[in-house]
């Protein structure tokens, strides 16, 4: 079964996060960069049925230079090799045009299962999985919480609002990941040793084939206007409790109409 | 003028509120449209709602394929609805499912969608909130037929009725629609509350609360206000409660009327799933955990001795 897994690098929620004042994109370099959560969790589950059915783990990244030390991590951790989309002109991409740059890097691999995550931090956008499946033209299996794979079927609980749902397709698919779903391990000193030696292959726009004005801050299918910084929420009054703590929250609730 | 198309979520044979706000929003815009898309007599029990709701047309979608795949066949409908009703907008409710289903849309149909977006004007410039509320962005779709996947409790619905008309959509769900198979729905915990991201009062529960069992003093007084139960991610790691109520970076975002925290130390992970709702009041017995710089109003003290007072003194209002 041969998996590609995709990963994000994104701000760290930790730093001080903001847009760039001069274009309105995230501002990648004022904060520190880790890799998105849950695409360590993609990496899980990608070596995690790479050991159950054999094959071979690729990861896919598209992001500025710094990118590089994602992948890396991903190799650390067993990945077998590595695809990295770097061209200045992807600098502010949209999610509908960064989903049309990784479909084709994707393209350019043969692969039964696709893996990412439900959902980058810093975006939010949370759509991935269900753009890469129109892209592709394979199903997909989004928000999974556990995989099953049984020949050419794949079976996952879908996480929703109540429950789940069991969902099935055959491969090639695409599947998103939660958090819930595995612990990611950590990459060894013999994975970390491993990784440096492992194939990472740069693609650019023209590897690709795609226009450079379809993608980045010319061809963003969205754009942001204007950001400010939220104002800041007043801080209320704060009581020890002396006994009659409950009381004094009821209190402020009638005072508040809401009770 | 033209119209805007917006996604019915439906359970039990009603609307969800969620849904009744995006009637309410699609106004900004243009002409509110319903599209139901579900299995077959899914829209006869909808329709008086969704009118009621300010829809000016209901459009109906039925097949039993809405309910046996992912989301991928509701693509399939509102891009015909697209192709043909050339609508000024289409609104989703921005859960799952409904971001998933705009961003399918968005590449079907070569336009740009925004998520999570918190309020729309009438030029179409939407406002959204991010990085864990901390900065405010004013975003418009370049692209194609614009797509908001609209958070739940952004907008209130209101009671202007909309005439109602349906119309029924021929539906062709394309082969492959049809890759994603349901094979079974499995509900973990439901009871009468709300639904999180649509109510008006949370309750959420963290470490403080201290075990599976001690959740049920949180289910108590979410159940005095009419509220709905999330939790922290330490507390839903811990197995203490499901991660469908999670709330946070990497589970649900509310923005209820009150959000009463309970146990919670307020890390910014948290505090990205809560931080625009109305009023946050907080119970924790250390002083200096960071929820109390959000919170309206906070006591400082034990939560075993504050939330049983708490759910007798809001018996006594009632
Ligand atoms: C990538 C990433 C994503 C994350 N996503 C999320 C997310 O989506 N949601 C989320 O919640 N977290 C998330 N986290 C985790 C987050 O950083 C915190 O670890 C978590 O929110 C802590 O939960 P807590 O407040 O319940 O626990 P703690 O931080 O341990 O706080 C427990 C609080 O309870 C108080 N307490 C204890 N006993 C009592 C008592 N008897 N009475 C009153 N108060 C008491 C303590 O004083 C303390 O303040 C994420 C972390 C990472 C790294
Ligand atoms: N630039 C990117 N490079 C690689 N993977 C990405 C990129 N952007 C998004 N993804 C994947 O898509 C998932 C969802 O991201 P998003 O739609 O941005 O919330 C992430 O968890 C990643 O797995």
């Amino acid at each position: 079964m041969n998996i590609v897994v995709l990963v994000k690098q994104v701000p760290d929620t930790w730093s001080e996060r903001t847009l760039r004042s001069d274009d309105n994109t995230v501002d990648r370099a004022a904060a520190d960069a880790v890799v998105n959560e849950m695409d360590e969790h993609g990496v899980e589950a990608a070596l995690a049925l790479k050991e159950a059915h054999g094959g071979e783990v690729t990861v896919v990244s598209m992001g500025p230079e710094r990118t590089a030390e994602t992948i890396r991590k991903a190799l650390a951790m067993g990945v077998d090799k590595a695809v990295h989309i770097c061209d200045d002109a992807l600098h502010g991409s949209c999610a509908v045009s960064t989903s049309a740059a990784l479909a084709a890097a994707i393209g350019t691999l043969a692969y039964d299962v696709v893996i990412c995550g439900t959902e980058a931090s810093d975006a939010r956008v949370g759509a991935m999985g269900g753009m890469l499946s129109e892209r592709l033209g394979v199903p997909a299996l989004t928000s999974a919480r556990s995989i099953v794979a049984d020949g050419s079927t794949v079976r996952i609980e879908r996480q929703t609002d109540d429950g789940y749902e069991v969902v099935e397709a055959t491969t090639p698919l695409v599947i998103s990941v939660i958090e819930k779903i595995n612990e990611p391990r950590y990459p060894s000193f013999k994975g970390i040793m491993a990784a440096k030696k492992k194939q990472l292959s740069t693609l650019s726009l023209a590897d690709l084939g795609i226009e450079a004005d379809s993608v980045g801050l010319a061809g963003a299918t969205s754009e942001v206007i204007e950001f400010s910084t939220a104002p800041p929420r007043g801080k209320g009054e704060v009581v020890p409790d002396d006994g009659t703590g409950g009381a004094r929250i009821a209190g402020f609730l009638a005072a508040a109409k809401i009770i | 003028m033209a119209c805007v198309l917006v996604l019915v979520d439906h359970a039990g044979g009603t609307p969800k509120k969620a849904t009744l706000e995006l009637l309410c929003a699609a106004r900004v815009l243009g002409e509110p449209a319903a599209v139901v898309a579900g299995a077959p007599g899914t829209a006869a029990a909808l329709a008086d709602a969704l009118a009621a709701g300010g829809a000016e047309t209901i459009y109906v979608a039925e097949s039993a394929d809405m309910d046996d795949y992912v989301v991928a066949p509701k693509v399939d409908v509102l891009a015909s609805l697209i192709e043909s009703e050339s609508p000024a907008a289409v609104l989703i409710a921005a859960g799952v499912d409904g971001k998933e289903i705009a961003g399918r849309l968005a590449v079907r149909t070569g336009s740009g969608f925004l998520a999570d977006i918190v309020d729309l004007d009438a030029g179409g410039v939407a406002t959204q909130s991010i990085f864990g509320g901390s900065i405010v962005v004013r975003s418009r779709v370049r692209a194609g037929t614009p797509i908001f996947a609209v958070r739940p409790n952004a907008f209130s619905a209101t009671d202007r009725a909309g005439a109602g008309t349906l119309r029924t959509v021929d539906v062709v769900v394309g082969d492959t629609s049809k890759g994603a198979r349901i094979t079974d729905r499995v509900v973990e915990e439901k009871g009468d509350r709300p639904e999180l991201t649509e109510a008006s009062v949370v309750v959420s529960g963290g470490r403080g609360v201290g075990s599976a069992e001690q959740f049920s003093l949180i289910e108590s007084l979410a159940d005095a206000l009419g509220g709905a139960v999330g939790a922290s991610r330490a507390a839903t790691d811990a197995g203490w409660y499901p991660h469908q109520n999670q709330v946070g970076q990497t589970g649900v975002t509310v923005s209820p009327q009150l959000y009463l925290a309970v146990g919670i130390s307020g890390a910014i992970q948290h505090r990205a799933g809560m931080q625009t709702s109305k009023t946050i009041v907080a119970i924790n017995k250390d002083a200096e955990a960071p929820i109390f710089e959000l919170a309206d109003f906070g006591v400082v003290g034990d939560l075993f001795a504050v939330v049983p007072q708490l759910i007798e003194e809001i018996g006594k209002r009632r």
